[in-house]
């Protein structure tokens, strides 16, 4: 009887765990590939990253899938930066021109902030003093033409970055770094004290009271960036600032 | 009589099959594909600004592959560097990846695809497109679906599936003269629509012998086709 009941509390055991892994697998959202069939039928608009082929929509990218009641659309998990108009994005002046500067964005075509997109008033003589070769600057992407993608300082936000570090991550998983409605970075800023600016471009800038809390809010970024797939990641985040701060203060 | 194939597969049977992505850092995408002892690794970078800036395209983005063996992968050292053969395995490959990307998106760039065979043991032009293919999908480019390829070989009478360097120097002995009887079609299919993208036949098949191979080459490509999905959904 006994042996009965144990083996009868081993399968019910089982079946938990079985039930737990489920609902783990759910947690995590779906990976869809190039040509892959998200769903059928016309109650379905096809967003970014997916087309519509006869009854059916596919996936064009290897991303993570979205549904938002109707649309259905691909994050992707790789690839360069693609800009987009309102864009904010960390930049890199690379060459000057008589009526503006080149700025490389880590995207396919370079940009251009052409003088009469800064504030206030700038002599056309004194170009590379304004903003010489190698500063980086945070601007808007006001458009993209053919060739060129053109990029405004006409905003609040837009500045030349002076002191503090760069890094480079992947563009794609910007989006997770800001978090919903900026969430992620206020929490890793008013943790570590830093002023950090991320650029839609995958460049974000640190800069901080002490070095220990540059540091640490670098590490904070990098983790997202390693596990961009779990659910409730900026609680993750937060006992990892917490685990670490302590530490410091010794 | 049928003959054994010198590993002991059967005839449909592909070797033990491989696959990673993202193996190289610094690449916009990456990936690793081997069947058996033969290796690839493709590195995409891209879409970026293309040099020489004459060779841009204003309808479509242009996609570059290069293809090349590293100098140990073979059990005679081969001179590294472009060669006649590897330049044009590059463009064979070019035009077997070309159909399944959508690369009007991305006017004025290109897309650089380099595949090093690390390890050689026949079919790296297929390994070469597995992993490419691959590489493409992780580096975000739009593509309608994916590619994938397998190479077809004839042993005696009988076809075979992923040749390997053995059955690719498959000798027939007629009046006491060992004759080079290779037949190796390295094909490449669209995962979705099922087309042909990459055929190349060396040596002799009847057509309903070439037939039959495609055949063959569809249904293994079906399998590798989920190896690739496999490996894209697990990271």
């Amino acid at each position: 009887m006994t042996k009965e009941e144990k083996k009868t509390t081993k399968k019910e055991a089982k079946t938990e765990k079985k039930t737990s892994e489920k609902k783990t697998q759910d947690k995590k959202r779906q990976i869809v590939v190039p040509g892959e069939v998200i769903a059928s039928g016309k109650d379905f608009l096809p967003g970014d990253g997916t087309r519509r082929e006869g009854d059916e929509i596919i996936a064009l990218r290897h991303g993570l899938l979205e549904r938002a009641e109707k649309l259905i659309k691909v994050i992707p998990l790789g690839g360069v930066y693609i800009p987009r108009p309102g864009n904010t994005i960390i930049g890199q002046v690379t060459d000057l021109s008589f009526n503006g500067w080149f700025i490389d964005l880590r995207a396919p075509h370079e940009g251009f902030l052409p003088v009469a997109e800064c504030m206030g008033y700038i002599n056309k003589k004194d170009i590379g003093d304004h903003f010489p070769i190698g500063e980086v600057l945070v601007c808007k992407v006001r458009g993209i033409s053919a060739r060129n993608t053109e990029l405004t300082m006409k905003d609040k936000t837009c500045k030349k970055l002076i002191g503090g570090f760069l890094i480079k991550v992947n563009p794609t998983r910007v989006p997770r770094i800001i978090g919903r409605a900026g969430s992620m970075v206020s929490t890793i800023k008013n943790e570590t004290g830093c002023s950090i600016i991320v650029g839609q471009n995958g460049l974000i800038w640190i800069k901080g009271p002490n070095t220990d809390a540059e540091m640490l809010a670098r590490d904070a970024i990098n983790r997202i960036v390693e596990k961009p797939f779990i659910d409730g990641l900026t609680d993750h985040i937060k006992e990892f600032l917490d685990k670490n701060k302590p530490k410091e203060k010794k | 009589m049928t003959l054994k194939r010198p590993d002991g597969r059967k005839f449909d049977e592909t070797r033990k099959i491989e696959a990673k992505i993202n193996v190289i850092k610094r690449a916009d995408g990456s990936a690793f594909f081997s069947f058996g002892k033969s290796k690839a690794i493709a590195a995409v970078y891209g879409p970026k600004q293309v040099i020489p800036k004459h060779k841009e395209n204003p309808q479509k983005a242009l996609l570059r592959c290069n293809y090349d063996m590293t100098p140990f992968s073979v059990t005679e050292r081969k001179r590294p560097g472009p060669s006649r053969r590897s330049k044009e395995i590059s463009h064979e490959i070019t035009k077997a990846l070309e159909p399944a990307l959508l690369l009007e998106q991305f006017p004025n760039t290109v897309i650089d695809v380099f595949i090093q065979i690390i390890e050689a043991d026949a079919s790296t032009r297929c390994a070469a497109v597995n992993a490419a293919a691959l590489a493409l999908a992780a580096a975000g480019i739009p593509m309608k679906e994916l590619v994938s390829s397998v190479s077809i070989g004839k042993l005696d009478k009988d076809l075979v599936v992923d040749v390997n360097k053995d059955e690719e120097d498959f000798t027939v002995s007629k009046g006491g003269k060992e004759i080079k009887a290779a037949t190796d079609v390295a094909t490449a299919f669209l995962s979705r629509s099922e087309k042909v993208s990459l055929l190349h036949m060396d040596g002799d098949l009847t057509s309903e012998e070439l037939k039959k191979a495609l055949e063959l080459a569809k249904k293994s490509c079906e399998k590798i086709s989920k190896v690739q999905e496999k490996t894209l959904k697990e990271i």
